[in-house]
Formats: structure tokens, sequence, C-alpha cells
């Protein structure tokens, strides 16, 4: 069972990291980690179900005849490239926070911000 | 010749105009000519898609769906776009939405935005037109995802150009809740992939029934539900949105708001209905038994929330949370005419939270806050906006002449056809929480003295410009003309439904 699938059990384990570190870590950064982790083990997963059992890259030569199927490994190149956005971005977004707030701690930045809000509070009474 | 390429024209023109608008100001960065041309190129293309819309419109109301193949590629190897009458409503809801957000931002923009970003502001916000209508346009499972992340990926760039700090930490957190939700779809896609071979929606369709046994496809639908459900913020999973909205630059709230949750709604629609079946969801995986439990609490709690917030973009958000509640109640409903009540909601309430957010940015041009206080004394100093904001306020609670009391209507008698009493209330329940929160911006407007704070001239009037108020009133008389005429909203959403559902 496991040596069969073990592939699925590769993913599903990375899986479950990244999205325990993007739900429990309070360090943004880490938690763009996390995030990462957790979309590399969908490519993962992706590029696996490509492979088909004795066959090789899907360039054409002769004398073979089976080849992995190359459409999840193009998919994924798109997924990547998604990905790479998206850590970009969410760093770029941290630096600015680091610039705002002095800290990439999410619990010191919700603390600030309730400040805040109490301090609208006051001088809206 | 060109009208055989609509299709790929809807979503290739904002795609390509998009970089241009960030190159023209190149020269010299904040210059003022610079971004006024940015701003006329984005106003353009966004009127085009409009029309483009309008052209495929006809197209498909003479001759039916409209599939193109994209590079040649016949389906289902290459990818196609499939053009129906559920995909035009949406496209003309978000190509309308946008021409009227661009026709209104110069000014807003202008004060919001530092100068040497104006033109990349513009840049993103048709990107995020581009992957919105994409998503709408293509027929490819696995293209929705890639045009789902380019509009999202542009959003989080727009929310994080808010002024206050907070919008920072809110497009953070939507950027984590949103890559978690794609990244689900993407799951989901892979499922599907794995189980079919195929990533074309109307060959899934054809090849799922055969796989009802198979846990993988249980699977990949509780994956797709969840991803959407983040994506179109539904009760337990909308944490991202109200700070999101409330610190977001005015006119990327007015456009988000109208346009983003809806498109997710119509992923939902496509994905449950297209791609499954409407059998297939109710009766196999039984959705309604959860959606419908779901609906009912984002109506109650988002809008008693509501009532309760002092920023009124944040009430108007939570609201928002609410309406999304009311559309998935249709669907919940799980027959024909709930869906098409959700779908007519979907439409009215664009009109109505797209107007009401544009009045909102009328307002934070001219005082600079959206907080309840500094609404007293509005009614006389911004007439026009506040009497904007009153006549959409009653759209949103329902009142009968305005769209939001059609789309309401057909939901009750969809909930009643099913002796669904509890819905019946809660629809009814929802609009007078609506009043209650409505209520008090009118209060604070019309019956409240102005306070005397900083501002010394604060009798004097401070109408919005024309070039905001007439976007404004547009949608004003929109909310009316589809409150009393109902023939395109009702009649497009009935067909598409109907040719959607087994």
């Amino acid at each position: 069972m496991f040596a069969d699938y073990y592939n699925y059990w590769v993913a599903i384990i990375l899986m479950m990291l990244g999205f325990y570190i993007v739900i429990s870590d309070a360090n943004l950064i880490k938690k763009i980690i996390g995030l990462t982790i957790f979309q590399t083990s969908v490519f993962i997963l992706f590029i696996s179900m490509g492979k088909v059992e004795g066959g090789t890259a899907p360039i054409l030569a002769d004398g073979i005849t089976t080849y992995s199927n190359p459409l999840p490994h193009v998919l994924i190149l798109t997924a990547i490239v998604v990905g790479v956005a998206t850590t970009a971005l969410g760093l770029a977004i941290i630096a600015r926070i680091h610039r705002e707030y002095g800290t990439i701690d999410e619990n010191i930045i919700h603390a600030q911000d309730e400040e805040e809000y109490e301090d609208d509070d006051e001088a809206a009474s | 010749m060109l009208s055989q390429h609509l299709a790929v024209l809807q979503v290739v023109v904002p795609l390509i105009c998009a970089p241009l608008c960030a190159l023209l100001p190149l020269a010299k960065p904040g210059n003022k000519l610079g971004n006024n041309l940015a701003w006329l190129l984005a106003t353009l293309v966004s009127l085009t898609t409009f029309i483009i819309a309008l052209l495929l419109t006809k197209e498909v109301s003479l001759h039916g769906v409209i599939s193109y193949q994209l590079g040649g590629w016949a389906p289902p190897w290459g990818i196609e776009y499939r053009i129906d009458h559920l995909s035009v409503y949406v496209l003309l809801i978000v190509s309308a939405i946008a021409s009227i957000t661009m026709l209104a931002a110069r000014k807003s923009v202008e004060q919001e935005i530092a100068h040497e970003k104006i033109s990349l502001f513009y840049s993103a916000f048709l990107l995020c037109l581009t992957g919105l209508l994409g998503i709408v346009a293509t027929g490819d499972a696995f293209n929705i995802f890639v045009f789902l992340e380019i509009s999202s990926l542009s959003s989080y760039a727009l929310i994080a150009l808010g002024n206050n700090r907070k919008a920072l930490t809110a497009s953070y957190q939507y950027l984590i809740m949103g890559t978690i939700g794609a990244t689900f779809i993407l799951i989901g896609v892979g499922l599907l992939y794995m189980l079919t071979g195929t990533l074309n929606i109307v060959d899934l369709q054809a090849r799922v029934p055969e796989l009802l046994s198979s846990r993988t496809l249980h699977a990949a639908f509780a994956f797709f539900t969840v991803g959407i459900s983040l994506k179109l913020a539904l009760l337990p999973l909308h944490l991202w949105l109200p700070n999101a909205y409330a610190y977001a630059p005015s006119m990327i709230t007015v456009f988000l708001s109208a346009t983003a949750t809806k498109v997710s709604l119509y992923v939902l629609f496509r994905f449950f209905f297209g791609l499954f079946s409407n059998e297939i969801t109710f009766e196999e995986f039984q959705l309604d038994k959860i959606l419908l439990p779901l609906s009912i609490l984002a109506i109650l709690i988002a809008s008693s929330v509501a009532i309760f917030q002092d920023n009124i973009k944040r009430m108007l958000a939570y609201s928002s949370v609410a309406q999304i509640g009311y559309m998935t109640l249709g669907i919940s409903l799980a027959t024909k005419s709930g869906s098409i009540a959700g779908m007519l909601h979907l439409f009215n309430h664009a009109l109505i939270k797209g107007g009401l957010f544009l009045a909102m940015a009328c307002i934070v041009l001219r005082t600079g806050s959206v907080q309840l206080k500094n609404f007293a004394g509005l009614g006389k100093r911004m007439p026009w906006t506040m009497a904007a904001i009153l006549l959409l306020g009653l759209g949103l609670i329902g009142v009968p002449s305005t769209a939001g009391f059609i789309s309401k209507w057909y939901l009750l008698i969809a909930a009643l056809e099913q002796n669904n009493w509890l819905a019946a209330a809660v629809i009814v329940g929802g609009s007078l929480l609506a009043i209650i929160y409505i209520w008090k911006i009118v209060e604070y407007a019309y019956l409240k003295s102005p306070t005397r704070q900083s501002d010394k001239y604060f009798n004097e009037r401070i109408e919005a410009p024309l070039q905001m108020l007439i976007p404004l009133w547009l949608l004003v008389a929109a909310n009316f003309y589809f409150g009393l005429k109902t023939s395109f909203s009702y009649g497009f959403a009935e067909t598409a439904i109907n040719n959607l559902f087994l």
C-alpha cells in the first residue's frame, strides 16, 4: 500500500507540513515558506501522475513505444510561474509591512492595529 | 473577419494593453500627461471590452454557444474558449463595471495613489480585468486556475496600494488565503485530470458520470468546493474580505466588490452545473445540505456584524458577505428557480454594491474619511452623492421598484416553492438587518448637524465632481431600470440556467 503509492504519500506529507506552517507560524516570511512548500507538494502530485510505467521521456526516438505523459509537466510549468509570482509579491508586501510596522510578527502587528482602533474610538467619543 | 475572434479578443485586448499602460509615462515617471494617457488607455480598453461583450451577447442570443479554438487546436486537446448565455451574462457585468470604474477613476486615483505609481496602477487594473474576463471566457479547467491567479495576483498588488498601512496586512492576508484557495482548485483539477485525462469542461462533464463510485472524484469535488468558497468569501472563509475592501484604494473596492466575488460565483456555477451536473452535485454529493446552513449563517451573521461597524466601507464589505450568502442560498435550494434567483442577485448586487462603493469613493475624495461620524451633515454638503447612497441603499434593502427587490422576490418564491420557510424567513430577516445599517448612514447624513472639527468651512457644499457623479448616477438609474424592467436580467439568467441544468 505504502510502497505502491509512495509518490502520493510524499505529496500529502509535504502538503500537510506546508499547510501547518501557514496556519501555525506567526512569522510572515515563514508563512510564505509554508505556502511555497504547500504549492510544491501539488506540483509533485501533478508531475508524478504523468509518469507511465516503463515509459521514457517524451522525445520521439527509434525503438521506443512507451512515453510518459508530458502534459502535467507543461501545466506545472505554468503553475510554477504563478507560484514564483505569488512568493515575490508576498515578500514585497512583507518588506513594506516591515517598513510600516517595524516587525514581521503577526501577533505584534495585530496588537498595533488593535491599539489604533482604540485610538479611533477615543477620538470618536 | 474580426467578428470570428471576438471570444479571444475579449481577453487579449486588456492583456496586451496592460504593459502598454505601464510603459506610457516611463520617460518621465510621475509625469501628469503620462498618467492621464494611462488613464485614457485603461478607460478605452474597458469600454472596448464592454462593446465586445455586447457583440458577444448578440451573437450568443442569435446563434447559441460560441466555441473558439485557441491556435486552431481542436478541443479537447487544445484550449477552447466557450461563450454561452451564462458566460455572456457575467462578461457583461464585469466589463460594464470596469468601464464605469475607469470613467470615474481619474480624480480619485490621482488623490489616493502616489504619482509615480499611477500608470502601474492602471496596468495592474487591466491585468485584473484580463484575469476576470479570462475565467469567464475559457472552457478549460486548468485555464480557469491560471486566469484566477492572474486576477488574484493583480488584486493583491492593487489592494496593497491603499493609503492606510492596514491595506498591507489586508493584502497579505488575502494573498495567503487566496493562494490556498487557488491551490485547492489546482488539486481538484489535478485529481480530475488523473481520473479522466482531459481538462476541457464539456469533455469532463461527459466522463464524470461513469466515475461516481471513485473516491478520487469525491475528493476532487471537495477540494473544488472549499477552494472556490475561499475565493468567493462564503461565510467561515470570508475573513480576508472585510479588511481588503475597507483599506483598498476606493476605486479598487468599487471594481473588486462588484466583480471578483461574482466571477468566483460564476466558477462555482460552472463547476457544479457545467463540469459536474446538478444531479451529481445535489443528489450524489448533497452539496445543498452544507451550503444551505452556511448561506443562512452568512446572511444573519454578516448582516449583524455590519450594523456595528463604524467604518462604512467595512460595513458595506460585511454586507457583501451577507449578499454572497443570498446568492449561495439560491444555489442551495437545489432547484432551477433557486439558481436563477441566485444568478439574478449576482447581477443586481454588482450594480448596487458597485454604486455604493463608488459613492464612498466620492466621499473619500471630498472628506478623506468614511468613518460614520464623518457623515454628519453630508446630506446638505454632498446632496447628489448622499441621494445616490439613499436610493442604492433602498436597492440593497430590497424596496419594490429597485433591482434588489426583484432578486430577493425571486429568491423568496424559490424558497417557498420548496416549502423552505426557514430560508424565506432569513431572506426577509436579512433585509430588515440591512434597513438598520443603511439607516445608520442616512441618520448621520441627513439628521445630524455637521460637527465643527478642524474643517473651517464645515457648512460649505463639497459635492463630488461630475466625472464621478455621472457614473454613480448611471448605476443608480440601472438599479431602477432593472427593478422595473426585468426582461433582460431575468430572461437571460433563466436561459443561462435552463441551458446549464440537465
